[in-house]
């Protein structure tokens, strides 16, 4: 029974994450790619804020690894995002916890546009900058989901019984 | 360190795991950007991705062959008779591009220049899931085993599309020409003035940077790549120039050209081997 409900719990938590990846890669088109936000970074500081003491920083590198094979962007670059917005995330989970959801909205906000900048570095440091300024729309349209976001997997959270 | 909750003492800090895997990153980083390093691995990981990308593939072409199933008889007739008719017209092209080759050939020994050789072309079909957010990179469903390679060159019916930039098994990713971080020699269509076109990364533009304002270029102008650094064949068609700003300010010309090939749609593409250098095993940025 118990090993049942060990389970359960990794399955929510694998699956939020496995749903994020393929949410990211799904083919879009053109004009739409802009507003599709950070999934996996969303799902990443959900549970950063949820249970900082079993997914942080080894976490966050390992998914934003997967994203870089997913995306063939260069190696390394997106785990290391993932793993300072865990960082991040875990150092101020006792505050951000406590916030009302719009303001919750804004710390994400913050965290997002801090992934893309130190992404958006990263490619510039090896000449690949993209040079348009709808670069960082998608933090935005993700701090606009976040309440949506946050409710779906608190819900999924308590079915797969995770505290 | 800053002490967390349910973690015991002996564990290491968050604090250390961000400094030891920013580590390992920066040096993944540096080994994936700096030379091959890391290619038997890349490739690995890549093979491995292919379920995932077929699973996100998946919806995409569900709805595709549906629509292609619900396509009415009558648009197929039509889609036939336009088909036929396209037919017609380029065979009746290819004739005389066929006695154009032959002539191009002798007048080539003439010159004692090396012979140039029909490129080998297959079509492969497009993997669809997105690439990185504003990077400009498809998934073809033609790997190494096909006998693709690392910079091998992909076009469509109407001009050069990119160029391999991993391969993998069964897959290969392609960076095409608008991608922030790719380059292309080309060569003007009308007054020869070589150039070289930069990707932007938006979707349907390209650049043409380095440009003197002295330089013989024009609105409209088509420019075909050169076949310089021995990546691209020569003579297919790359962009046409959109818009030219002189701004004296500036040392360069701003040039703005749109690429020929259909980048952004289609679900074909066509992966050439050049007749003349069929092992050219060429770089990228």
């Amino acid at each position: 029974m118990r090993l049942g409900a060990d389970g359960r719990r990794r399955a929510t938590l694998i699956g939020t994450f496995a749903a994020a990846v393929i949410l990211a890669i799904m083919p879009f088109p053109n004009w739409a790619e802009p507003f599709r936000p950070d999934w996996v970074g969303l799902v990443l500081i959900y549970w950063c804020l949820a249970i900082p003491d079993r997914v942080s920083v080894g976490t966050g590198w390992l998914v934003g690894f997967i994203q870089d094979i997913l995306y063939g962007s260069l190696l390394g670059s997106n785990a290391l995002a993932k793993a300072l917005v865990a960082f991040l995330v875990v150092r101020l989970h006792l505050q951000v916890r406590m916030f009302p959801r719009w303001q919750q909205a804004a710390s994400v906000l913050g965290l997002l546009l801090a992934n893309q900048l130190l992404v958006l570095w990263i490619r510039g440091a090896i000449g690949q900058a993209p040079e348009t300024i709808s670069y960082w729309t998608p933090s935005i349209v993700g701090a606009v989901l976040w309440p949506w976001v946050f409710i779906i997997l608190r819900d999924l959270r308590r079915r797969g019984g995770i505290s | 360190m800053i002490n967390v909750f349910g973690r015991s003492l002996g564990a290491p800090s968050h604090l250390t795991r961000l400094v030891l895997l920013s580590a390992l990153s920066v040096a993944l980083m540096m080994l994936d950007h700096r030379g091959q390093h890391l290619e038997k691995i890349r490739t690995g990981l890549n093979t491995l991705a292919y379920p995932i990308q077929l699973v996100a593939a998946a919806p995409a072409y569900v709805v595709r062959h549906l629509a292609d199933f619900f396509t009415t008889r009558g648009t197929l007739r039509a889609d036939n008779e336009k088909l036929l008719a396209e037919r017609q017209l380029l065979l009746a092209r290819l004739q005389q591009f066929e006695a154009l080759e032959q002539e191009n050939q002798r007048l080539r020994q003439m010159l004692v220049s090396a012979a140039q050789v029909a490129d080998k072309v297959i079509a492969a079909e497009l993997v669809e899931v997105s690439a990185e957010p504003f990077t400009r990179k498809v998934v073809v469903a033609k790997g190494s085993h096909d006998g693709v390679y690392v910079g091998q060159s992909v076009i469509d019916a109407h001009g050069i599309m990119g160029q391999v930039t991993q391969v993998a098994g069964r897959v290969s990713r392609v960076t095409l020409i608008t991608d922030a971080g790719h380059a292309i020699p080309v060569v003007n269509n009308r007054s020869s003035l070589r150039a070289v076109v930069f990707g932007t990364g938006n979707p349907d533009t390209v650049k043409v940077p380095y440009l003197t304002a002295n330089a013989d270029i024009k609105e409209g102008d088509l420019l075909v790549s050169s076949g310089m650094g021995g990546t691209f064949p020569p003579g297919y068609p790359v962009a046409q120039v959109v818009k030219i700003i002189n701004d004296p300010n500036e040392s360069f010309l701003s040039i703005t050209a749109k690429p020929t090939a259909r980048l952004n749609h289609g679900k074909q593409v066509m992966l050439v081997w050049r007749g003349d250098a069929p092992k050219s095993g060429g770089k990228t940025k």
